[in-house]
Formats: structure tokens, C-alpha cells, sequence
């Protein structure tokens, strides 16, 4: 479940932000600190309106924040479901509280609790809800993405290695919403093959 | 007149009944204030004591403390509570009692109104709370998104409960919003220009203008999803039109200004108390007011950083991500200005000044943590876990709480009189800070461990039970020092000893009078010549009592006080206050009758509370104003003022233009909603449009016509032979017009059921009918005020209210039959 054990590319991406994400935050904080605890040194009075107010209320954030908008820009886009050549598409449909998943390669198999999914390909889940707002969320592969009524949303996940990976729902859903959570089982080339095929998974 | 038997007279006057019907009767801001701030910490112990037990449940992996039922209850109403309940009246109780003396004036400009204000948030709250008890609270989270807070999630009475009684409770925000906005602008001591306010009420300047324009979208989407559970008109529901998208829209487009409207006020009394404790002035007051002001415009930018994971396409996130880490810059602004006055001044480490500190500490890691959950794809990530609950307490305590312990403990030798003697704050300080720390680092961790929030429990194996097991430690030590607070501040109110004015050296004018304050604040009212009044003149205090001010003599039983013109302070009116009444609490109680018919669907109570309420008001306007050319009032000094009655912007007029700002944005959110449901709802268009044929249009346009000229032509007639007749009819006749096209358009669209857009029709026909019939309400009384003796060409003032309503009467109807309208007439 955790986000900074990240098993795919969209999760390491997001893993390796939030790792600058805090670095920085560490450094403004102890910076942010450390003149306050110098404001109370027994001295001479310093600094003009403008040191503190110009350069450290305004060029510093706006450098810092200008920056960071621009990163977590580039990165946003690089997670977005694009073309691929290798391209795997399956829905998500979430309900009071189970999901059920289907394959575009394999129109007639539905399973329930369980999404399977080839490793080491870009995958795009197609999530959408029969009732109330879901979030499909697998933390080790990527961010969430609502289930919206009435609405599709695409959310690109790729696992790097076969294995069991836990999934959540992450919008708040009522009595039932701890239990609200599924299993993404990545295969590799055979299984998916012999899943597509219809094999037992 | 001496000192005190000036003191005596003006107590007579402004002091609040005898006995316990007094709390009943004041509308005095020294009892209203106490009182708001009382019941808002009331509250804040049973927010707390839900905090607790959710900390108690999830100490535990596979807690069977509280299932699920219990659970979501307990959080819904934490969250709940400690938004609506606690953290915005406490920072209107903190205004409510020191804005007048801040300003240096008597009292805030709508006595009646403010004391309205708190009973309406006194009853709900009380609602909500019952509800609790009952075991019927609110359970689909502090922000109800629907489809999960509609009919189909929630067909119990929980939801209602939430939507009826907190916009039950928004009554006493947007009150306390126009009388704060009206005070600041008018209602300050001769002298006291914009650029010499103190700080404070620039911040409450903005917080007001704010509460003004963030309430209503929230205030309009309960509405919206009250009437979809109780009547079943479809705005969210997709398979008619509607879009849960929709109630994100309007709830977050006040739910992030809010957590400004939370913070502001906060970082207005850190301006305030941080330089009295640096012993300077405020570092950059030019740049403080530009940075309060520019956070205010920014915050209604980012709402949608509430909404990244919706599928919103990623440039439209960008923008938002833009504006949400942009606004991180004015808080830079402050925090540096506060930091460079620290390091200009004499800093000491007295409690007050602990608390800011802790203030620093705690707020900008809640920022740092909201640039990181402003950049979108890490929101992806951590939104709905634990790291967010995180990173809003940081925020919230932090920028909120902590600033207002500074201001309890700045403020309590002002209210009491004493100085505080027992050292238990500095240990209370001790517990909260550490258990706080302790408490929230420990919940990011588990949050990026994957916890979500609002799970009622979870399986051990994790990794999260340690860090749970410590976090729940934490905020049971933060409790007892919450506890200690209350105990400190008990004792020290009750038992400590008489302290000496202005204990802290500061220089503003709320410490210029006795202490604890008398009911009317100012012996006589000074003239002010700078930003801190009590440096400039140290002896202030003494002719304040001498009555060498304004208004030194009192006069029979009138409650009197001035007003300024805006921008330069110069003396403008003589006003006189209402005096205790029991007419808003009994308001108040009548207006619940109709919150309460809406709750139990009992459907005849609501008339029949409208009635109440409109007899009321009826009484409530009965007593202001003259029967007779009153002529210029003698102020002292040597200035002779006009009397409100005889001013063509009365006070009455300020508050109608700042009430009516609310009112505005509440019709533009609903014209917001309606053309996104237009353009993003899946199952648009709708069957049918309604056919508007000719007889509506004509008719809204001949009402809307009439209504705009009708108070005009009664002012000409008033003010030339005293006859405001013929233009009161023309005004009914607008009226009467735009009632009869409302109901026309409604009668178009039969079924509000059927579809998103009829219902939206029913919404637009409902709010020009509303306002068409308020207006005819206000002809008729004013028509009773002109035969009882109230108008004359010199006392036409109220004509002037009465064309502020029918004009946005006029605009309200031509927009919005237009809209409800217009596509029928283009297909």
C-alpha cells in the first residue's frame, strides 16, 4: 500500500517528486526557523523593508514555486495516458462495494475483486461507477482516479514485475468503504496470454 | 459632568438588562462577543471529544471500539463542528468584541442583527448536536459530495440534518458579514482614515468581503441538494440531467476561500499582537494590507486543487495548480514582514508570543505541505489518504487555532480586567505544542503509508500500528493541554489579581478604556491622528473619560454613536443604536420554526414560519427612523452632524448593498451551475425547452421596467410635495409583473423532475418570485411608514434602500427569465 515502495513507472516518478517535494520543504523550513530563532540574539537592529519583504516575501517563492509549478508540470504530463504501441485497455466499474473489471481484449470475461493486468505494459484503466463516487487507487503502480456517475475517466498504470498488488477505493462511500478494495494481478507474457485465453487465473 | 457621573449615565444607556434576561435581551458587541466566543468554544470541546474518540478507534488495528455506523457519524461531525461551529464563530466572536473598540466607536453598526446572527448559530448548532445524540448525524463526510449525501446514498433524515441546520447556521455568517463590512467602513473614530486603520480590521475588511462572496455557492448547493432529497428535482443525479460534479463545483468554490476566511483572521491578530510583543510597529503595513487583500481574490482560484483526481484534463489542472502554489506568495509576504519586524524590534518570549511561534512552526510546515498537495501529480497520490488529514490540521491548528490561543491570552486581561497569575498556560503551551507535533508528523507517515481517511479501523501487517499507537498518544496529551487552557483561563478570569491598563504597552485603541470595558467602550469618542493612537498620546485614555471627545454628553436613553465618511474618517452622521430588545432571539426562534418544518417535512410549518418572520421584521424596521425633521445633531466639540434619518445613504443602505452583494453571488453560482450542467452533464439537452412565448417576456420586461423607475419617481414626489404615492405604485406594479412572469415560467416547466433543466427553471422562476414578492413587502411597509409620518422631503433615506432592492429586483428578473428562457425561443 505504500507510496514510497513505488512498483511501476508512474508511482517511481511520483515517489521520486515527493522525495524533492520534502528536501525542499526541509531546507525553507529550517531557513524559515533559523531567522526566527536569529530575531531574538541580543543585537543591533538589520535589515530594510525591502531585504525582507521584496526579496524574501516575493523573488524567493516565486523563484522556488515557479520552478517546482514547472516540474510537477512535466511530470503530470508524462503520466498521462498517451499512445503506445503495447497498449492493454480493461474498465473499472465500481459499485457499494465491489468492482468489477473487464478487457477489451477479451470482451467476455468480467471479473469481480480482481484486475488482472500484463506486467511491463502501459495499461489504461477505464473507471466509471453504478451509484456513488469511487476512487480507483493502486498505490504501488500510480496515483487515484475517480469513478465519476455518468462519466469515464482513463488512468494509465503499469506494474514492471508480475506479482500482487493491493487496490484500494479511495473516495469515501458509505458503511462499507474499508472493504472496498480489489487485487491487481499482474501476469507475465504467458499468463496474460493463458488469461486472455481464458484460463483460470 | 464629571468622570463618573458619566460613566453611570452612559451604563444606564448601553448596559444590557439586569438578571439573566439580559443574555436574553442585549444586543450589546461586549455580550454578543463574550457569548460567541463562550459557545464557540463549547463547541470546540465536543469537536474535540469526536477527535478523541476517532484518535481511540485507530489506535488499534481491528479496533471494535465504533463499527462503521458510529464511525462515520463521528467523523462527518468532527470536521463539521469544528468548520462551522467553532472556527468561524470564534474569530466573529473575537471581532464582534473588539472591532468597535479597535475603530474606536460604540458599538458595531447593527446591534439587532448581530444578536439575530448569534441565535440563529446557537439553534442550529444545537441541532446538529442533538442530531448526534439521536444517533442520526450527518455520515457522508464534512463535504457531502452526492450521489453518497443524496436520496440514493442517504435516504435517512442524516443528510437533511446537515443541509438544513448549517445553512441555518450560515444566517449568522453572512449577518455577522455585512455588519462588520459596514463597520469598518463607517463606524470609526473621527480621524481614523483608511491608511490609519489597525491592521486588524483591514484583515476583517477582507475576511467580510469574502464571507459575502464564498458562502453563497455552498449556501446555494444545499439548497440545490435539499430540494433533490425532498422533492426530487434531479441537480446531481446523471441519469436526469444533473452531475455530482456539480456539488463539488459550488462546495469547493466556498471550501477554499473558507480556509482563508479561517486563516485571515488569525494572521490579522498575529499583525496586531507580534509588533506590541517585537515592542516596534508592524513591519511593511502597506504590503500586509496587499498581501490580505490579494489572498483573498487569489483563494477563489484554486478550488478546484479540491478536485485533481476527478479527471479534470491535466491543462486546466495546471492552471489550478498555478494559482494554488501562487498563492503560497502573499503568505510569504506576511510571514518575512513579521519575521523582519521580530528582527527590528525588541522581541520578548512573553506567552502570547510563544503562541506565535508555535504559529510559525506549525503553519509553515500546513504550507509546505500545501505547495506539495498543490502540485498535482503528488495529489494523485496522497488526496483522501491520511497525508491530507495531515496536512489540513497542520494548516488549521497551526494557522488558526495557535494565532487565537495568542489572542486569548493577549485579550484575557482585557475582557477580566486581571493580570493572570497562575502559570499554567506555559505548561498547557508545552503539552499541545509537542502532542500536536507528535500527533500530525505521525499521521503524514501513515497517510504516504497508504491509510486513507474516513476507514473506520484497518488490518494489522501494514506498518501502521505503531505510528497510529503514537499519534493517538499524541492528541491525547494535546487534549489535556486543550484542558489545561481552559482551566488557566477559568481561574485567571475568576480569582487572579486587578491588573493595570494596557498591560502590554500596545497602541491601539482597544486599550485606551478601563478594563474589563464598559458596556459603552468610549466615554466620548477621540479624534484619531495616526495608526497608534496610544503613542501618539499617552494621556489618551484620560480625556477619552474627561469627555473631551465626541459625544461626551450623554443624551436621555439614545444609544449614540458616528459614523465617517469612508476613505478620509472625517465625521459624517449621528446615529442612534437600538437598545436591548428580545426581538432576534424570538426572530431567530421563528426563523428555526421554518429550518425545523423543512427537517420533520412538515410542510405547513414553513408558511406559517415565513409569516412569523415577515410580522417581525415588520416590528423590526417599525422602530427605526423619525417621525419628525430631527436637523443637524450637536456631536461636542464644537460639530453638529445629520442625523442618519436624514441622510440619503443611512446605514440601513450599507447594509442592504453588502447583503445584496451575497445575494448577487448566490445568483451568479446558480447561473454557474446551470451553464455547467449545459456544457459538462452527459444527458444534455433536456427533452424539451421551455416555450416562453410573448406574455412572459413582456411582462418580466414591464415589471422589471416599472420596478427600477418606481422608487425614482416616489423620491422626486417626497422630496418636491412630500407625496411618495404614485412612485410606491409604479414599484408594485414592477413588482406584480415580474411575480406573474416568474409564475408563468414555472407553469412552462411542469415537471422538476423530469429533468435537470426544468428543475434549474423552477430554481431561476423561485428566486425572481422570491425577490418579487420581498419587494412588494417592502412597498406595502413603506407605504404604512409614509402614512404613519416615517418619510418627509428631508427624510427620504429609506426610499433610497427600497431602489437598491428593486434595481437588483429588475436585474435578477430580466437575467434571470432570459435564462431560463432563451433556449426555447432560439430552437
Amino acid at each position: 500500500m505504500s507510496v514510497v515502495h513505488p512498483a511501476g513507472p508512474a508511482a517511481a516518478t511520483i515517489a521520486t517528486l515527493w522525495w524533492v517535494l520534502l528536501a525542499g520543504a526541509v531546507a525553507i523550513f529550517g531557513l524559515v526557523m533559523g531567522l526566527l530563532a536569529l530575531a531574538f540574539r541580543p543585537r543591533e537592529s538589520t535589515g530594510g523593508d525591502r531585504v525582507w519583504i521584496v526579496g524574501l516575501g516575493l523573488v524567493f517563492p516565486l523563484a522556488v514555486l515557479g520552478s517546482l509549478l514547472a516540474y510537477g508540470l512535466v511530470v503530470g504530463e508524462r503520466l498521462l495516458p498517451r499512445e503506445a504501441p503495447d497498449l492493454v485497455t480493461v474498465r473499472a466499474e465500481g459499485r457499494q462495494w465491489a468492482w468489477s473489471f473487464s478487457y477489451a481484449d477479451a470482451p467476455d470475461r468480467v471479473t469481480e475483486g480482481v484486475l488482472h493486468i500484463p506486467a511491463g505494459r502501459p495499461v489504461d484503466v477505464e473507471i466509471t461507477t453504478v451509484d456513488v463516487i469511487h476512487s480507483f487507487w493502486v498505490p504501488r503502480l500510480a496515483g487515484k482516479l475517480d469513478a465519476i456517475p455518468g462519466h469515464v475517466n482513463r488512468l494509465r498504470i503499469e506494474a514492471w514485475a508480475p506479482g500482487e498488488y493491493a487496490g484500494v477505493s479511495s473516495e469515501y462511500s458509505g458503511p462499507g468503504y474499508r472493504e472496498h478494495v480489489f487485487t491487481v494481478r499482474a501476469h507475465d507474457a504467458e499468463g496474460w496470454s493463458a488469461f486472455l485465453a481464458g484460463g483460470t487465473p | 459632568m464629571n468622570a463618573l457621573q458619566r460613566h453611570r449615565a452612559l451604563t444606564r444607556i448601553w448596559a444590557s438588562e439586569p438578571g439573566w434576561t439580559g443574555w436574553l435581551t442585549t444586543v450589546n458587541h461586549n455580550d454578543l462577543g463574550r457569548m460567541f466566543l463562550v459557545a464557540a468554544a463549547t463547541f470546540f470541546g465536543i469537536g474535540g471529544l469526536l477527535a478523541m474518540l476517532i484518535r481511540a478507534q485507530l489506535a488499534s488495528p481491528r479496533s471494535a471500539f465504533m463499527g462503521p455506523e458510529v464511525y462515520n457519524q463521528v467523523f462527518t461531525m468532527h470536521g463539521t463542528i469544528m468548520m462551522f461551529l467553532f472556527a468561524i464563530p470564534l474569530f466573529e466572536g473575537l471581532t464582534v468584541y473588539l472591532l468597535p473598540k479597535m475603530l474606536g466607536t460604540r458599538d458595531l453598526a447593527f446591534p439587532r442583527l448581530g444578536a439575530y446572527g448569534f441565535w440563529c448559530y446557537v439553534f442550529g448548532g444545537s441541532m446538529l448536536v442533538l442530531s448526534l445524540l439521536a444517533g442520526v448525524a450527518p455520515d457522508s463526510g464534512w463535504f457531502m459530495y452526492p450521489p453518497l449525501s443524496s436520496s440514493l446514498g442517504s435516504p435517512g433524515i442524516n443528510s437533511d440534518v446537515w443541509l438544513i441546520g448549517i445553512t441555518f447556521v450560515e444566517i449568522s455568517a453572512i449577518s455577522a458579514a455585512v455588519e462588520v463590512v459596514v463597520t469598518i467602513l463607517r463606524y470609526r473614530a473621527p480621524g481614523m482614515s483608511l491608511d490609519r486603520m489597525p491592521i486588524f480590521a483591514w484583515y476583517m475588511l477582507v475576511v467580510a468581503v469574502m464571507i459575502l462572496t464564498g458562502f453563497p455557492p455552498m449556501i446555494l448547493g444545499s439548497i440545490l441538494l435539499e430540494l433533490e432529497r425532498a422533492f426530487g428535482m434531479p441537480f446531481f443525479q446523471v441519469a436526469e440531467g444533473g452531475d455530482s460534479l456539480l456539488w463539488q463545483h459550488l462546495f469547493w468554490l466556498f471550501g477554499h476561500p473558507e480556509v482563508y476566511i479561517i486563516f485571515l483572521p488569525a494572521a490579522g491578530v498575529v499583525s496586531t499582537i507580534l509588533p506590541v510583543m517585537a515592542r516596534r510597529t508592524l513591519m511593511g503595513y502597506g504590503w500586509i494590507v496587499g498581501a490580505a487583500v490579494s489572498l483573498g481574490v487569489l483563494s477563489f482560484g484554486l478550488w478546484v486543487h479540491h478536485m485533481f483526481t476527478t479527471g479534470i484534463p491535466h491543462m486546466g489542472l495546471a492552471f489550478f495548480s498555478a494559482a494554488s502554489t501562487l498563492v503560497a506568495v502573499p503568505t510569504a509576504v506576511q510571514i518575512f514582514a513579521w519575521i523582519g519586524t521580530l528582527w527590528t524590534g525588541r522581541p520578548q518570549l512573553r506567552l502570547p508570543m510563544l503562541w506565535i511561534l508555535a504559529f510559525f512552526a506549525t503553519f509553515v510546515i500546513g504550507g509546505l505541505t500545501g505547495v506539495m498537495v498543490a502540485v498535482v501529480p503528488f495529489d494523485w497520490q496522497v488526496h483522501d489518504t491520511h497525508f491530507v488529514v495531515a496536512h489540513l490540521h497542520y494548516v488549521l491548528v497551526g494557522g488558526f487555532v495557535f494565532p487565537m490561543l495568542a489572542a486569548i491570552y493577549y485579550w484575557l486581561p482585557h475582557m477580566t480586567g486581571r493580570r493572570r497569575f497562575f502559570r499554567l498556560g506555559e505548561t498547557a503551551f508545552w503539552l499541545i505544542v509537542v502532542g500536536f507535533h507528535v500527533t500530525f508528523l505521525a499521521v503524514h507517515w501513515v497517510g504516504l503509508l497508504g491509510q486513507r481517511r474516513r476507514t473506520e479501523t484497518y488490518e494489522p501487517g501494514q506498518g501502521w500500528e505503531i505510528i497510529n499507537l503514537v499519534s493517538s498518544i499524541g492528541g491525547f496529551v494535546t487534549a489535556i493541554g486543550f484542558g489545561l487552557v481552559l482551566v488557566d483561563v477559568v481561574v485567571n478570569a475568576a480569582v487572579a489579581i486587578r491588573g493595570s491598563r494596557d498591560p502590554w504597552g500596545a497602541g491601539t485603541l482597544e486599550w485606551a478604556m478601563p478594563t474589563p470595558p464598559p458596556a459603552y467602550n468610549f466615554a466620548s469618542l477621540p479624534e484619531v491622528r495616526g495608526r497608534d493612537p496610544l503613542y501618539d498620546d499617552p494621556d489618551l485614555p484620560v480625556r477619552i473619560a474627561r469627555g473631551e471627545g465626541f459625544l461626551g454628553t450623554p443624551r436621555g436613553n439614545l444609544r449614540e454613536t458616528l459614523t465617517v465618511d469612508v476613505a478620509s474618517g472625517r465625521a459624517a452622521h449621528h446615529v442612534v443604536l437600538p437598545g436591548n430588545t428580545a426581538l432576534p432571539i424570538v426572530m431567530a426562534l421563528v426563523t428555526g420554526g421554518a429550518f425545523v418544518g423543512m427537517l420533520l417535512k412538515l410542510y405547513w410549518l414553513v408558511p406559517l414560519a415565513a409569516l412569523g418572520v415577515i410580522i417581525l421584521a415588520i416590528r423590526w424596521v417599525w422602530t427605526l427612523g423619525s417621525r419628525t425633521d430631527l436637523g443637524p445633531q450637536d456631536v461636542g466639540r464644537g460639530l453638529a452632524l445629520p442625523a442618519a434619518p436624514e441622510v440619503e445613504d443611512p446605514p440601513g443602505w450599507w447594509g442592504t448593498l453588502f447583503l445584496l452583494i451575497a445575494d448577487a453571488t448566490l445568483f451568479g453560482s446558480l447561473l454557474f451551475g446551470y451553464a455547467f450542467l449545459w456544457t459538462v452533464a452527459p444527458n444534455w439537452p433536456p427533452p424539451a425547452y421551455l416555450e416562453p412565448g410573448a406574455l412572459m417576456p413582456a411582462l418580466a420586461g414591464a415589471g422589471a421596467l416599472l420596478a427600477v423607475l418606481g422608487p425614482r419617481v416616489a423620491e422626486r414626489g417626497l422630496r418636491r410635495s412630500g407625496q411618495a404615492g404614485a412612485g410606491l405604485g409604479l414599484t408594485l406594479a414592477g413588482a406584480v409583473g415580474a411575480a406573474v412572469a416568474a409564475g408563468l415560467a414555472i407553469r412552462g416547466a411542469a415537471d422538476p423532475q423530469a429533468h435537470a433543466y426544468d428543475a434549474t427553471v423552477w430554481v431561476l422562476g423561485g428566486y425572481v418570485l422570491f425577490h418579487a414578492v420581498l419587494l412588494a413587502l417592502m412597498v406595502g411597509v413603506l407605504g404604512a411608514r409614509a402614512w404613519a409620518g416615517f418619510l418627509s422631503p428631508l427624510r427620504y433615506g429609506e426610499l433610497r434602500i427600497l431602489r437598491l432592492w428593486a434595481d437588483y429586483g429588475a436585474a435578477a428578473t430580466v437575467l434571470g427569465l432570459a435564462a431560463a428562457g432563451l433556449p426555447g425561443a432560439l430552437t
